[in-house]
This record gives structure tokens, C-alpha cells and sequence, in this order.
């Protein structure tokens, strides 16, 4: 994947959105839809992606593109797969339709919770697309309530840093296994701020046949209350710190794509995100050190998952 | 062709002729008999659909509203539980204006829980944005099948064919089929429409709207169910058209109600369903006897035919309404509170009184149709009565 060439693809997602300074999302979605020149059609689950490129009468999409609800993103996806092998099956597709790709994008929230059941019925289904879930760690559309995937000692807005309890009490779900257990074709994490590596991912997943999983890291400034700028620096920063792998999984065979040659102390990942102030203070070095296991434990678990090959 | 066919069977039936691109269905009782049956379609190579076995009713709908947006015609089945699930995704398809066809069995609602007939689900789906048709019979229920998409695709608005969950799901009893060519014929091609397939104009669908746009979206919806009271009864006319059999009785349907003796009545029972057999029964007894009875069947639920009804209604004095839902801290029964305001408004001085029955499915025989003419021929009546209830 050349960076030059999917630069100079006409963008899919285009500018006049409202999505905040420094945010992931448009990053991710230019990125994932620049890796093919394959026609796609986008399903958007419901949260500040969909909000913020569609208010009518204007949209940002020059792809078709459809919302229905917050949990069903997957189904939809379903059901447009069905409708383009019933339409093959009865000749009704003609030129480029025939080759259309489904790409759908979902939060953190639209994947690991509420949207969790249509995602892993339509992996078990076998339907041919691309679920592409936009993790920024929690509900930042209504204004960051903790999710599933919201980190160990997080500070959101239903998880907050109290006298008594410093953040979120508990791990972050694994969904990037709980979806490799589906034995799909493909599945892969990444980042904005990894260019080569998300689009070879994203074009990988987007040209496999049957279900294909992306999971990517989305800063979030506005509710991390971090830096408008720094964005790209945490994502390096959760890779340096393994507190997200550069990984991926095709037919069952796990890959680490990048190792840090020196895995960097969790506090690297932790600073200028205020959503973790209080971890850093001595009162709660123990949630931070607990959160800092958590991290090794998976790095550990998918190194050996990679070593199996 | 006549075929001895149940509910469901007839209504998978209509559906392999109508070979829809997609049906995307998940099993429940009283309705499972119909994905069922279109399975074996499928699997035998009888049709060309692709059939989704989704995991839920929420994800059955979810899929019909991808499928139709991409211009594909998508049909699903379910009942109860599994009609509540979907309530979320009903009103968005009814709101982006998706022309799917839904075949409901019409069962309770648990607590507690009870797997048999009544109105409790359909009747929460009223205001969803769904075109709302109930069938009284298998051969109903077969003929709204085929008359839901013409529907659909002309008001570009989704369509619930309504039938009773095992009196009439489970019915088994002649069927009047047409032959494929005169089904396919009579359903013919959807229209063109802007999908999500078209790549030249990609379409933007399902995206937020602000206080500024979002009452005129739904003034379109409620300006489509205004027109959809004509389409309904011109589809109904043209399937009478292809139709060899006999509609001159009262079942016709260029009209969204069916009137069973009600010309000279006194006294009239409206009725959604099935039940208007027992009703009309009744009526022919007392007849016998001299006494002037009728019976309406409110076959088109939404639009409501507030007209029709009047109409019917003519100068009879008293009139029964019958509901199969339980008004929970209400008035009355939603059929019951919908006439009535009819009443009211054109200042018809018409007694009416509500009868609750057949919940959960209690029995609802004749002679308890007949009970309910006796109630309404005494001169004070109470205005909320349950029909065959214990103690």
C-alpha cells in the first residue's frame, strides 16, 4: 500500500463536517475508505460520526450511505448484502454495483455493547463486509459515559474520579477476541497515526471475502481532555505503551505486526489525557498499577497467540 | 386452485410467489411456520430470495431496512415478544419510508406469559408508522399478502397484514390460490426508487435532522397514510379484477370494513379479526329471531377508516365494540376509544359500550357474541365489560 495512492483517491468522506477539531473519526474513515478503489456503500451506526456528517439537507458522504440505529448497524449490513446476492442471483446488478463493498462504522458503544449481538450474528452469518468500529473508549456523543471498552480508572461521566472511587472499576472487554472467536476471514486493530499499517489492514478487510473486523484507536480531545494536537502522539503513545497492539488475525492466525523495542511504562500512555489525572496521583497508584498488569497480561497473551502462527 | 392451507401456510404460500429479494426472519410461535416454510422454498431452489436467519426480531427488521433501501422488496413474519422487540426499528422503517411487508401473528404480550392469540402486540404498533390490515381468515391473509407490496410501493409506506395468532395462523381450511402467473402478474416489479446500490447518485439516508426539517419529515408520513386510504381499496379493486372468485358479499375489498347485516340494525358489533365469524353468527341467529343486529369487521386498522364506519353505522342506536387487548388505566379499548371519538366528533348520539374478550385467548364463541347483543339490548349497560372472565 503506497501512501501517495491512496492520498490521491478522491475522498469519500468530504470537508464541511462538524466533527471536533483534533478528532480521530474523520482520520480513520478517510483512511479506511481511501485503501480500495472498490465502490462502497457505508452503514453508521448511530453517534458523532453519523451526527456530524449527515445533518440534513447537507451530507459529507459521496458514497451511499445509510443510519437506521444504534445497535443494528450490523444487520442493516445484513440485510444489503442479502438484497446484492438476491439481486446477482436474479441479474439485476449492472457495472460497477456489481462489485460493491459494505463498510460499516459503529462506536465503541454500537460494537462492544448495545450493537455487540447484530455484530456477532452477522459474523456468524457470514455476511460479506466490514465492521469498523471507531474506539474512542466510551460515549463521547452524549458526552463520555463509561463504555465497555472505557480503560481501568477512567474518569467518565458514569465512572467518575470520587473520593471513593478513583474512575472506572473495571477492564476493558476484549472484543478483538471476542470476535476472532467468531473464526472469521479477517480481523485487525490499528491506528490513525499508523498510516501504511491501517491501510493495508482496511484494504485487506474491505477485499476479503465474508466478515471482516477493524478495530481502531479514535482520540477523542474534546472528552479525554487532551491537547486538539496531540491526537496522533497518544496513538503512538497507546502502541508504545502496548496498551493497544498493532495486530490482526486471518483465519485464526494471529500476527503481531509491530513490537516496541522497549515497551514503555504505562504513565506514557496515562499523561495529557486528563481523564486519567487522579491515576496518576500516589493515593491511586494501585488502580494504575492494576491497570499497567492488565496491559502486560494481554501484550503476553497475544504474543503467544502470534508465536502459534 | 383450492388448497387446504393454514394461515401461515397460505401466507408463505403468497410469499414464494411474490419471491421477494430478501426475507430476513426470526422464529416465534405462532408465526414460525411461515420462515419455516419459506426455508424449504429457498432450500428446494423454488425461489430466488435470499433468506437471512437472523438472531432476533430487532436484527429481522434491521436487515428488511437494509435490504429495501437498496431497493430490494423485503418481507419478515413474527408475533409478540418478537413485534415488541422490533418496535424500535418498525417506527424507523415507517420514518425512512421503506415499503417492507410484515406478516404479524397476533399474540399476548408476557407477564405472565402466554404463547396464545390476542391483540396486545399489534395494537402497541399503532401509531408506528405502519400501514395496519387485518386479515379474518387464511384466504385473507393469502390475499393481503399479495396486496401489501402494490400498497407499500405506491405510498411508500411499510405494510402489516394482521392475523390471528392459531385461530387463524393455525387454521387449517380451503385456500383459494391463484395460479404463479396471475400472482406475479398482479404483484408485477417494484418501482424505480433512489437506493443505496445506485452508485451514480449516492444517496444519503437515515441522517440527522434538526427542529428545523424533522415535523415536515413527519407531516410527509402522515400525508402518505391520507392517501394510502385510497390506495388500499384501489389495490383491493385490482385484485378483485384478476380475482375468479365471487366478492359481492360483504368481504369486498374495495372497502376497508366489512358489514354483515348492519343496513337496518339497531344494534351493531365492530370488530377487528377473526372473531367477526362468531360475531356474525350471532347476528344471523337474532336475526332469525327478529331482532335487528349487525356486525362491522374493521379489516384496514391504519389508516383508520373513521368514514366507512360512520357510515355503517347509519341510525343504529347502540353500539358494541369489541377490543382484544386489555385498557390498562385507559378509557377503553383502542378500537373502542378510536370509534367513539369518531362519534363524537360528527355528534352521533350512538350508545356505545366496550367488550374486552378473547385475551390471551379466551374463548369467544357465538353465544358470547350473543350475550353481548342481550347486554346492549337492556336499557343500562356497563361501559367496560370482559367477555367469558371468571368470578
Amino acid at each position: 500500500m503506497n501512501l501517495k495512492t491512496a492520498a490521491s483517491r478522491e475522498s469519500r468522506l468530504v470537508g464541511g463536517h462538524r466533527l471536533c477539531p483534533g478528532c480521530g473519526l474523520g482520520s480513520i474513515v478517510k483512511q479506511v475508505l481511501s485503501s480500495t478503489d472498490a465502490p462502497i456503500v457505508v452503514v453508521n451506526a448511530t453517534g458523532c460520526l453519523e451526527i456530524c456528517t449527515s445533518a440534513f439537507p447537507q451530507t459529507s458522504w459521496t458514497v451511499p450511505w445509510i443510519h437506521s440505529l444504534f445497535e443494528n448497524t450490523a444487520a442493516v449490513a445484513s440485510g444489503l448484502n442479502a438484497a446484492h446476492k438476491a439481486f446477482a442471483r436474479k441479474n439485476k446488478l449492472t457495472g460497477k454495483a456489481k462489485h460493491l463493498k459494505i463498510v460499516a462504522f459503529a462506536g465503541d458503544g454500537g460494537t462492544y455493547d448495545i450493537g455487540l449481538q447484530a455484530l456477532s450474528g452477522a459474523l456468524e452469518r457470514g455476511t460479506d463486509f466490514t465492521f469498523v468500529c471507531l474506539d474512542n473508549e466510551g460515549y463521547m456523543n452524549t458526552g463520555y459515559q463509561r463504555s465497555s471498552a472505557s480503560p481501568l480508572g477512567a474518569a467518565t461521566s458514569t465512572s467518575p474520579a470520587g473520593n471513593v472511587l478513583a474512575g472506572k472499576q473495571t477492564n476493558r472487554k476484549d472484543i478483538l477476541g471476542i470476535v476472532a472467536a467468531h473464526r472469521i476471514p479477517y480481523a485487525a486493530q490499528s491506528t490513525p497515526a499508523h498510516h501504511l499499517d491501517l491501510l493495508a489492514k482496511a484494504k485487506k478487510a474491505i477485499e476479503t471475502p465474508g466478515p471482516a473486523f477493524l478495530n481502531v484507536f479514535s482520540p477523542c480531545p474534546t472528552n479525554w481532555k487532551s491537547p486538539t494536537a496531540a491526537g496522533m502522539e497518544i496513538c503512538k503513545a497507546a502502541v508504545e505503551t502496548n496498551f493497544w497492539s498493532l495486530v490482526e488475525i486471518e483465519n485464526s492466525k494471529w500476527k503481531l505486526n509491530y513490537q516496541p523495542k522497549e515497551r514503555k511504562p504505562i504513565e506514557e500512555f496515562l499523561r495529557n489525557q486528563k481523564r486519567f489525572k487522579h491515576l496518576l496521583a500516589p493515593e491511586n497508584a494501585e488502580i494504575k498499577n492494576r491497570l499497567q498488569t492488565e496491559v502486560d497480561e494481554r501484550f503476553t497473551e497475544v504474543c503467544k497467540l502470534a508465536a502459534l502462527g | 386452485m383450492q388448497k387446504i392451507l393454514t394461515g401461515n401456510e397460505a401466507i408463505a404460500e403468497a410469499m414464494r410467489q411474490i419471491e421477494p429479494d430478501v426475507v430476513a426472519a426470526y422464529p416465534i410461535t405462532p408465526s414460525t411456520k411461515i420462515p419455516e416454510k419459506f426455508s424449504e422454498f429457498v432450500a428446494n431452489g423454488e425461489v430466488r430470495t435470499e433468506f437471512v436467519a437472523v438472531e432476533s426480531e430487532h436484527s429481522a427488521m434491521s436487515a428488511c431496512i437494509g435490504a429495501a433501501a437498496a431497493g430490494a422488496r423485503a418481507m419478515t413474519a413474527t408475533a409478540s415478544q418478537g413485534l415488541a422487540l422490533m418496535h424500535e426499528v418498525l417506527v424507523n422503517a415507517g420514518g425512512m419510508r421503506l415499503p417492507i411487508v410484515l406478516a404479524n401473528a397476533n399474540r399476548a404480550l408476557s407477564a405472565p406469559l402466554s404463547i396464545h392469540g390476542d391483540h396486545s402486540d399489534v395494537m402497541l404498533e399503532r401509531d408506528s408508522g405502519w400501514i395496519q390490515i387485518f386479515a379474518g381468515s387464511p384466504q385473507e391473509a393469502y390475499d393481503l399478502i399479495l396486496q401489501a407490496f402494490p400498497i407499500a410501493e405506491k405510498v411508500r409506506l411499510p405494510v402489516m397484514i394482521c392475523f390471528d395468532g392459531f385461530e387463524t395462523s393455525h387454521l387449517a381450511t380451503n385456500v383459494e390460490i391463484l395460479s404463479d402467473a396471475t400472482a406475479r402478474k398482479f404483484v408485477g416489479q417494484p418501482p424505480k426508487f433512489p437506493n443505496l446500490f445506485d452508485l451514480e447518485k449516492p444517496l444519503t439516508l437515515g441522517g440527522y435532522t434538526s427542529p428545523e426539517y424533522f415535523f415536515e419529515a413527519k407531516r410527509g408520513q402522515f400525508e402518505a397514510f391520507e392517501s394510502a386510504r385510497k390506495v388500499v381499496t384501489e389495490v383491493g379493486a385490482k385484485f378483485e379484477g384478476i380475482n375468479p372468485r365471487d366478492f359481492s358479499g360483504g368481504a369486498s375489498y374495495i372497502s376497508p370494513i366489512e358489514t354483515f347485516e348492519t343496513k337496518d340494525a339497531e344494534i351493531i358489533l365492530i370488530v377487528l379479526g377473526s372473531a367477526a365469524g362468531a360475531a356474525q353468527v350471532a347476528a344471523r341467529n337474532l336475526r332469525k329471531a327478529g331482532k335487528k343486529v349487525g356486525v362491522i369487521r374493521v379489516r384496514t386498522f391504519r389508516p383508520f377508516p373513521t368514514e366507512e364506519i360512520l357510515a355503517a353505522c347509519g341510525k343504529s342506536k347502540k353500539i358494541g365494540i369489541l377490543d382484544r387487548m386489555v385498557p390498562l388505566g385507559s378509557s377503553g379499548g383502542v378500537l373502542f376509544n378510536e370509534i367513539n371519538s369518531a362519534f363524537f366528533a360528527a355528534k352521533a348520539k350512538t350508545e356505545t359500550a366496550n367488550f374486552i374478550y378473547g385475551i390471551g385467548q379466551r374463548q369467544f364463541n357465538p353465544e358470547h357474541a350473543t350475550e353481548i347483543f342481550a347486554t346492549l339490548a337492556q336499557a343500562k349497560f356497563p361501559k367496560i365489560n370482559f367477555v367469558n372472565l371468571r368470578g
